[in-house]
């Protein structure tokens, strides 16, 4: 390392890295990961979500998971938290596909998915 | 993508509670469930909470786990990390959630501010990389590329800082000392002999970040025209020399210590030597003769070393904490080093609380906060309805405290008045159901064991005064002792050779002070608290 230019890219480096310790990310992804969420597939949406925000390098966002959220029929569901405004965005029967899609609209350009959304508030 | 990160505080007293087995149950269990390449498991410093078993933290969520055992570990991780239901018997409430930022960084929990704690528990100490994520190296970068030697020494004198060893020396006036002298070769040491029963500060701040120390050093020697440093850590603190020695070769590898760091003129590297353990070593003339492999005996004073030290050099001994505090004050400056803190006392200090307190550990807190407020809010009062007795802050060689002082804001001078000082930052808290006595003949046992017994007051003084709290804790006390205990610790206070003799009799003049009664008490043949027996012929009378 010979000048602050260097230390700095091991910085950005290091920081993509420890994002999940970051508790001030603007979007919190939440996969609902009861019986229910994973005997409909969340474990695979889940790995979707982590793969595209990996490939994408997205920063702002932490990846968490909850229990069943009581709409079982819609499952698997995934929540949208925007962390400054505190507005939850759930979508319903999601696949990997979709997971993809709303990362890239949602969480990286803040459109929202309308046409998979379950509840808004 | 590893979407949670569980952090496993491994300091001493964690991995005494078998952490490190956790911490391997955990990684296999997480590869059982197919989960490895989505959680990562680091090991952290200590985390500030104490005495509560092994203690980890699972990310993003915040959610902080105590007292975890062998068996909890697949709970965690079926519960938690599948379903995210939090494990509610082992969930740990008491960690406030962040109210306020000051600064950039440093984040204020509750009544605490962590500045020098601020990667403690929070990064891998073992890991360059985490520690130059959260603004590692760039104070010296900054040094380095845009400052002259001297504005690196303005800007620490114009933050005001004291030296945390306990004697709150102005750190920028030491260091410009040495920078005056003018000589071929200069030295920065850290004293890291922390000797004091009750502190463990140093201990936790190498275990939880050590490349903050480095980074300070390399700071000083560049302040004052050093090239080569030494840690000088205590030989029992195996883990703070393990995680020095790793970070230093880390630093070395990365090029921050060494010949041209950041490509200027300034080299600068560092070796560790170990101290056997002597509490005098932690003296800084002691400490000096210690590392030439002389025994570790004070030298005399004047002149002292920043003129004189290191096999006759000019040289620098700073306090761990005194050295993880300056790479900040660089980086964000003297006057937001002085936002924090009183006028006189800037910044903040790291206390080691022990004793009779429900919640002991470590803290971090502004100066001039209270007593109070540390004992009752941060640490959650006394234990089993006791009443608060005494507080002896800095240490054994520490002023007493009491009830009368609870609000008195802790900052040197005001404590200067009230004949105490912060010293080292143990904070020991003593309830209603100890003996005065005992207590003293405790510190007093602790000096006559140390006493290098170079001269004769603190040599025979200590164990004189052990002779007559002996016999007083017997019922055997003479009418005149008390007398004579003071004259003794007097004698003491002024004519010892060094520190130790010097300050050995503060908390028996304290306890004099504000406790005599109790003294008189015993040579009447009666101890308030039960713990002495009394075998006096009075004894019946009693």
């Amino acid at each position: 390392m010979k000048t602050l230019s260097d230390l700095r890219a091991i910085k950005e480096k290091a920081k993509k890295e420890m994002a999940a310790r970051e508790q001030s990310a603007k979007y919190r992804i939440v996969v609902a990961m009861g019986t229910c969420g994973i005997a409909a597939g969340a474990r695979t949406v889940m790995s979707a979500i982590l793969d595209e925000i990996s490939k994408r390098n997205i920063a702002n966002a932490v990846v968490t998971q909850t229990g069943c959220l009581g709409f079982c029929d819609q499952e698997p569901l995934i929540q949208i938290i925007q962390t400054d405004k505190n507005v939850t965005t759930t979508y319903g029967k999601i696949d990997s596909e979709t997971a993809r899609k709303i990362i890239y609209e949602h969480v990286m350009n803040d459109r929202v998915v309308s046409n998979h959304v379950f509840m808004h508030q | 993508m590893h979407r949670i990160h569980i952090l496993i505080a491994m300091d001493a007293h964690t991995i005494s509670q078998g952490a490190r087995s956790i911490k391997d149950a955990m990684s296999r269990e997480l590869a059982l469930a197919g989960l490895a390449d989505e959680v990562r498991v680091v090991e952290t410093g200590s985390l500030g909470i104490y005495d509560k078993g092994v203690v980890l933290v699972v990310f993003p969520d915040g959610v902080y786990y105590v007292g975890v055992k062998m068996e909890d570990v697949s709970e965690i991780i079926s519960e938690h990390l599948i379903k995210g239901r939090i494990v509610e018997r082992l969930h740990y409430l008491d960690i406030p959630t962040e109210e306020a930022t000051m600064g950039d960084k440093s984040a204020r929990i509750g009544k605490q501010v962590r500045v020098v704690l601020k990667n403690a528990g929070v990064i891998d100490p073992e890991s360059i990389e985490e520690y130059i994520a959260h603004d590692g190296y760039e104070a010296l970068g900054k040094a380095l590329t845009e400052m002259k030697p001297e504005q690196v020494m303005e800007e620490v004198k114009a933050s005001g800082m004291q030296g945390r060893g306990g004697a709150f020396f102005p750190t920028g006036v030491k260091w410009g000392f040495a920078a005056r002298e003018k000589s071929d070769e200069k030295y920065i040491i850290c004293n890291a002999d922390e000797g004091e029963p009750g502190t463990f500060k140093d201990r936790l701040i190498l275990e939880g970040d050590p490349h903050a120390v480095i980074e300070g050093m390399a700071l000083a020697g560049f302040a004052v025209g050093a090239h080569q440093g030494y840690v000088y850590i205590r030989g029992e603190y195996r883990m703070s020399i393990n995680r020095m020695q790793k970070a230093i070769e880390q630093a070395r590898k990365h090029g921050l210590l060494g010949k041209n760091i950041f490509g200027s003129s300034f080299s600068f590297d560092l070796d560790i030597r170990e101290g056997a353990g002597a509490y005098i070593c932690g003296e800084e003339t002691a400490l000096i003769e210690s590392i030439e492999g002389k025994r570790g005996e004070p030298r005399n004073k004047p002149p002292f070393p920043p003129s004189v030290g290191l096999w006759g050099k000019p040289t620098i001994v700073n306090n761990v904490e005194t050295l993880a505090n300056v790479p900040q004050i660089i980086l964000k400056g003297a006057k937001w080093y002085r936002s924090m803190g009183t006028e006189n006392s800037p910044g903040t200090k790291v206390f080691t609380m022990v004793g009779n307190i429900n919640n002991p550990g470590l803290i971090e807190v502004p100066m001039g906060i209270t007593l109070r407020e540390i004992i009752y809010d941060i640490g959650h009062g006394i234990p089993e309805g006791k009443e608060f007795l005494l507080a002896q802050l800095g240490g054994t060689t520490g002023g007493i405290l009491t009830r009368e002082h609870l609000d008195l804001p802790l900052a040197v001078d005001s404590l200067r008045n009230a004949g105490a000082g912060m010293g080292s930052g143990a904070l020991l808290v003593v309830d209603d159901s100890q003996c005065i006595v005992d207590l003293v003949k405790t510190f007093v046992e602790f000096f006559v064991h140390e006493s290098c017994g170079i001269c004769t007051l603190c040599r025979e003084g200590n164990g004189r005064l052990l002779e007559i709290l002996e016999r007083m804790s017997d019922g055997k006390g003479k009418q005149d002792d008390l007398r004579l205990m003071e004259e003794l610790a007097n004698a003491m206070l002024r004519g010892a050779f060094c520190g130790l003799g010097q300050a050995a009799p503060i908390p028996i003049l304290g306890c004099l002070r504000y406790f005599r009664s109790e003294f008189e008490q015993h040579l009447q043949g009666a101890c308030r608290a039960g713990k002495c027996e009394l075998h006096a012929e009075n004894e019946a009378a009693a």
